[in-house]
């Protein structure tokens, strides 16, 4: 269906390739899944398949990509808008219509389908990603989960032969990305539809995959079925990990498969006696911050509705539940950027709702969802200096800060060209050199890769060692699992749930890492726990 | 079917044809030109206001209004206060107050600083001020009541391409609004940034490199989804039509522009117009052939929109013959000597006709609300 036929492309002024010499076929019917580090070129190559690269983007091809028998030389994107359906990775920016329905109807226009057929497949799709009721919505009204499935169903109304996705879920909550993929699985299953999807978070998508293709770092891909691929690719979900670790073969790919070979490793912790090692929790625990009976509206949307909760130093807290549940809302209130009505929120001895600006940086400091909304200047070294001419520190604390948690960036980059974990750090050197008691990350994990997240993880954890405490509003459990010391669940503006990872996620059907529900009912929680205590038992 | 469901039927909850709102609001801002009566001027405004709140949507749109009155304030105010200090135009006896004033070079001869400040240069400023605020509300209520995006979907095939660039700029606007104040708050995380002229460069730089990135995605989406699509057309063809409709375009609103403006007669100008249009209308035509454009549930045109339009074009028509009728009552400005405004009680029946809309068309459909998603929007600029 797809045929990438010696196909290297490079942008100009780039030194090497963004993909060279792929050749790959992609048959009908399949679910093709592409992974890779970031920056490895897997929005080049999903953006080749209609030809977006080269036509809209600039660079070179040679070689020729093929899509149902059509080169994209000859067709450009719009002509091949009746094959392709295209997603791309933020469906927001990409939104023409202002509702729902209008949406779904715009490819169906330009291909010139008649009236009758395009109220039944607006019908039709509707139905099929769930969106009746929200019809005659406005887009921007929508919560991430829906404008991602109304992005899927604007591609499939047109009827395409091939769905190309740029990342799908990385936005979105375990149940929004669930019912997104779940979608996706029926499209695959009954329509026949070919589906090339590019994520970060294997986790969700690698069972449902019939093919992988990684892209190495050179721009080369390799591609195979999920197993063969899995075995040996440095990019894995934990299942995957941990079936690696307990050398099961074929390496399972989904819960339900491990669960059928862990009955054995179960046993073995079991009897080693070994214990989930927690992260350590630092023993002073002095209270950091206290919120107590906060409520916060926009207008007439009540965000926030009496949430109570303490952090102490040492605390790695996350943040969970679903989108638009309340997360970033207590994280601004947090930091002073939205001011609750009621209650009482202290931080480090301020409220933040009245604390002079410069007193309040240095006791809480929020990495904001878009890192990139924090910097301007046209290279990292600039930014860290005038970084410190804002806070009034010396000229050189930022750098330093931003040598010890990425020492591997460029300083003469300008901050755009950094690779979207580079760019997180370089904020939160930022948020960091004010030396802050508390620290908040607004969905910190996002468009990360697993080798970036490791980065994160670790620097979260020596920040809690010495002496300040962390909160994280995340949808990433596996980073929850792996990083956190505590809890909070959000509902409704309501704090729901508040305690131990182990006890609250692993007791969670929706929020429960992987490795929890391998290993359920024993506490285990993250790769790292498991080959620990494998390790200790020998 | 008996009349009553019938007017049912009509009536029914639905959004106005956007082309009716903008027909009507055109005529209000014709009317606008003809006078410079501060009476009919204000009740234009007032009209405006009325037919607003009454049918406004739940769209961002709808809040432009406000936007577009209080720039017309805001011009109104700096028009005055220039004319006092700078300018004076009108020549008058009636003088209010001598300020200082400085001696200019004969080469800025036109342009004072201080001198003397009489009250028909002040009264001329206000009239004509009030009238672009006049226009300016107009304006701002086709914005509000007729999204720019569904008045896009009604244009005709050839002009398409040329909409949804437009719109697309026009929806950057609020975007822009809307990240600016995202990442105002964002930078306050930094410390305390620097005030004036540095801290705007600092908001500006992410605001529009992220407002750019957006605007490529959105082009590649739209691309990719078969946007300006055309089947096989000779490329003379294409741009003899393409070349048709942008010069009878220029043409007619050059024509408009100077009918309105009152550079051009009446006769010389509507020619003109017709000729304009009718080119467009060919080109436009001619390119309809090669877009296999088709549409998705087209807004109706019915009762209402033929009542909307026609009670703008009443008061167009009528403030136009009486100020031909009667100049005097219905352009005091730049009179000498200054005389009171008196009601021209006709031309003010004929704009209160224009607010017919706000009873005669049916009530937009109440959207249903939104709350889970609200709050997902909100905390985004950190409202």
């Amino acid at each position: 269906m797809i045929r990438f036929d010696q196909v290297t492309i490079t942008y100009p002024g780039s030194p090497a390739p963004a993909l060279s010499d792929v050749d790959l076929t992609i048959d009908e019917g399949e679910m093709c899944l592409v992974v890779g580090a970031t920056g490895s070129g897997k929005s080049t190559l999903l953006r080749a398949v209609n030809g977006l690269v080269p036509h809209f983007t600039g660079g070179t091809l040679s070689g020729t990509v093929a899509v149902d028998g059509r080169t994209t030389t000859k067709n450009k994107p719009r002509d091949l808008a009746d094959v392709v359906g295209m997603v791309l990775q933020d469906p927001t920016s990409g939104f023409v219509a202002d509702t729902v329905e209008d949406e779904l109807a715009f490819g169906m226009e330009w291909l010139g389908l008649a009236p009758a057929v395009m109220r039944r497949r607006v019908e039709e799709t509707l139905d099929l990603l769930g969106l009746t009721e929200l019809r005659h919505r406005p887009l921007r009204t929508l919560s991430g989960g829906q404008r991602q499935r109304v992005a899927i169903g604007s591609a499939l109304t047109v009827h395409p032969r091939v769905l190309v996705l740029d990342e799908p879920t990385s936005a979105l909550d375990p149940q929004g990305s669930e019912d997104v993929l779940a979608a996706l699985q029926r499209l695959v299953h009954d329509l026949g539809l070919t589906v090339l999807v590019a994520e970060h978070r294997l986790e969700r998508v690698v069972q449902y995959a019939d093919r992988i293709v990684e892209l190495t770092d050179d721009g080369h891909v390799r591609s195979g079925s999920p197993q063969q691929m899995m075995a040996t690719c440095p990019i894995a979900p934990p299942v995957v990990e941990l079936g690696r670790l307990a050398g099961w073969t074929p390496v399972p790919l989904s819960v339900r498969d491990a669960r059928r070979h862990a009955a054995g490793l179960r046993k073995r912790l079991h009897d080693s006696g070994a214990r989930a090692a927690q992260p350590v929790r630092s023993p002073a625990g002095e209270t950091v911050s206290e919120v107590r009976d906060v409520r916060l509206r926009y207008g007439p949307v009540t965000a926030l509705r009496g949430v109570s909760l303490q952090v102490h130093t040492g605390d790695v807290m996350a943040v969970m539940g679903r989108n638009g549940a309340g997360k970033s809302s207590l994280l601004a209130s947090l930091a002073g950027m939205a001011r609750p009505q009621t209650g009482h929120i202290g931080v480090a001895g301020l409220d933040p709702r009245r604390a002079d600006p410069d007193d309040l940086v240095r006791a809480v400091g929020l990495v904001p969802q878009q890192p990139g909304d924090l910097l301007y200047a046209t290279s990292v070294a600039d930014e860290c200096t005038t970084a410190d001419q804002d806070g009034g520190r010396r000229i050189g604390t930022t750098r330093a800060v931003l040598a010890d948690l990425a020492p591997d960036i460029d300083p003469q980059r300008h901050p755009r060209d950094l690779s979207e974990g580079q760019r997180l750090l370089l904020a939160l050197s930022i948020v960091l050199a004010a030396s802050p008691t508390l620290l908040l990350l607004d969905e910190p994990t996002r468009g990360l890769d697993y080798g970036a997240k490791r980065r994160l993880v670790q620097v979260l954890r020596r920040l809690a060692h010495t002496g300040h405490a962390v909160m994280v509003a995340t949808h990433d459990v596996e980073l929850v699992a792996e990083a956190c010391t505590r809890v909070a669940i959000v509902a409704d503006g309501e704090v729901v749930a508040d305690g131990d990872v182990a006890d609250v996620l692993a007791s969670s059907p929706a929020f429960a890492p992987q490795v929890a529900k391998i290993l359920s009912p024993q506490p285990w929680l993250s790769v790292a726990q498991v080959a620990g205590a494998v390790e200790l038992a020998g | 079917m008996s009349i009553g469901d019938r007017v049912q039927q009509v009536w029914e909850p639905r959004l106005l044809h956007p082309a009716a709102w903008w027909l009507w609001a055109l005529a209000l801002v014709a009317a606008a030109t003809r006078t410079t009566n501060p009476f009919v001027l204000t009740l234009i405004v007032g009209v405006a206001a009325l037919v607003v709140a009454a049918r406004r949507t739940e769209s961002v749109w709808s809040r432009s209004f406000v936007a577009f009155v209080s720039f017309g304030l805001v011009l109104l105010a700096v028009r005055l206060v220039f004319t006092a200090l700078f300018v004076g135009t009108v020549p008058g006896s009636t003088v209010i107050v001598t300020l200082p004033s400085i001696g200019l070079p004969d080469a800025l001869a036109g342009i004072r600083i201080g001198g003397t400040v009489t009250a028909e240069s002040l009264v001329f400023a206000l009239y004509q001020g009030l009238q672009l605020l006049a226009v300016l509300a107009a304006v701002g209520a086709a914005n509000a009541l007729a999204d720019p995006r569904r008045l896009l979907k009604t244009v005709p095939g050839a002009l398409y391409e040329v909409g949804v660039a437009l719109v697309v700029a026009l929806t950057y606007a609020p975007r822009l609004v809307e990240d600016a104040v995202r990442v105002r708050k964002a930078q306050r995380l930094r410390g305390r940034p620097p005030r004036g002229l540095r801290g705007v460069a600092r908001t500006a730089v992410p605001v529009l490199e992220g407002g750019l990135a957006s605007s490529i995605d959105l082009a590649a989406a739209m691309d990719s989804r078969g946007f300006a699509r055309h089947g096989e057309v000779p490329v003379r063809r294409r741009r003899v039509s393409g070349g048709l409709v942008l010069l009878g375009l220029t043409g007619a609103i050059g024509a408009l522009f100077a009918l309105l403006g009152g550079a051009l007669l009446p006769l010389a100008g509507i020619p003109l117009l017709v000729v304009s249009v009718l080119l467009a209308v060919t080109g436009s035509l001619m390119a309809g052939r090669r877009s296999q454009r088709t549409r998705y549930r087209p807004d109706p045109w019915a009762t209402p929109e033929w009542l909307t339009v026609a009670s703008g074009a009443v008061a167009a028509v009528g403030v136009t013959l009486i100020a031909a009728l009667d100049p005097t009552t219905m352009n005091p400005a730049g009179l000498i000597p200054l005389v009171t405004p008196t009601l021209p009680l006709a031309a003010l029946v004929a704009v209160v006709v224009a607010a017919a809309p706000a009873v005669l068309t049916p009530v937009p459909p109440v959207a249903l609300p939104a709350p889970t998603s609200r709050v997902t929007s909100a905390p985004e600029v950190y409202a």
